[in-house]
């Protein structure tokens, strides 16, 4: 009998903290796979951020380094530079990405640092109880924003991966979902390729990923599911913003 | 060809139903009646003999409660 699906390595064998249907125990799980196929776990350094993710340095089976609210980037560029031969990257979500690190991760990807941002964006602040957050949609009921999001009064959302492909040091921006199946197998292959993108030193790579809150959205997980299929991708649509030409070799 | 072989673990099972959404052949149910360690409801499948070991539930696991064997 062979194995279909077995626990990877990447990740410890540690329960994760994360509320019942959360998609952040999927990006975890498919940046360990990747670590694990591209044979670079004993040589990667990850840096956590602030927000639900605070401490998933517990469960990565690689060496973590925690950063302060917004500064992933910039602590990655100091473990990248000092050691340019490890492979480096962040795990951040919208409410640290895009908001307080909004100027850390522009710069990181301006002065092409050579470094992985894995970006959970998930339209709302979850760890702090569901405020409004930069990424939050036009309409969407937040506890900050109960009527609906305003654009007269709060703004527009940011699309970060548009943003960050108009710069010339991000080489490789790309948007994935989770929202089934086909999209997570998707998301797997551009996880692989930010790191490929990295060990090849072409420079910074960034992966957006659309994931759920199903508590602070107030819904089940398979609608929350169901949500970002239909409403959150009309905002944010799918799709590679920045392709470097990477060989196939792996 | 040996029959698959699908196993869920009890204890890092949230019940989040993601598992059941996806199920091609709707094998996997919540389980009610039952608390885990957590204090949630853990899922179960009914006929482990439908299985076909596609895979789906591990993959959309967000907690890597599953592991399939074919």
């Amino acid at each position: 009998m062979q194995a279909v699906f077995k626990r990877t390595a990447g990740l410890l064998n540690i329960p994760t903290h994360y509320c019942p249907g959360c998609t952040h125990g999927i990006l975890h799980r498919l940046i360990a796979e990747a670590m694990c196929e591209l044979d670079i776990l004993h040589r990667t350094i990850g840096v956590s951020s602030v927000g639900c993710t605070y401490n998933n340095y517990e469960y990565f089976a690689c060496d973590m380094v925690q950063a302060a609210h917004g500064r992933a980037p910039a602590v990655a560029t100091g473990i990248k530079r000092v050691h340019p031969s490890k492979s480096v990257f962040t795990y951040q979500g919208d409410g640290d990405l895009a908001a307080i690190g909004t100027a850390e991760i522009i710069h990181a990807a301006a002065r092409g640092e050579k470094i992985s941002v894995f970006f959970a964006n998930n339209a709302i602040y979850g760890m702090t109880s569901g405020q409004m957050a930069p990424t939050t949609l036009i309409g969407q009921v937040t506890t900050t924003s109960p009527f609906g999001r305003d654009p007269d009064a709060q703004g527009h959302p940011i699309n970060v991966s548009e943003m960050m492909a108009t710069l010339p040091g991000a080489v490789y921006v790309e948007r994935v979902s989770l929202h089934d199946y086909r999209h997570i197998i998707q998301a797997k292959k551009a996880v692989r390729k930010a790191f490929r993108v990295q060990e090849a030193g072409l420079g910074f790579s960034l992966v957006e990923v659309l994931s759920t809150c199903p508590t602070n959205w107030g819904m089940d997980p398979p609608k929350s599911m169901d949500w970002v299929a239909e409403v959150m991708i009309q905002q944010y649509p799918l799709g590679l913003f920045r392709d470097p030409k990477l060989e196939e070799s792996k | 060809m040996p029959m698959p072989r699908v196993k869920f673990n009890q204890d890092l099972c949230k019940g989040c139903g993601l598992c059941v959404s996806v199920c091609p052949q709707r094998l996997i149910q919540v389980q009610k009646r039952r608390l885990n360690d957590k204090g949630l409801h853990p899922v179960y499948v009914e006929q482990v003999d439908r299985c076909t070991g596609c895979g789906m539930c591990a993959t959309i696991c967000p907690d890597l409660a599953i592991e399939v064997w074919r």
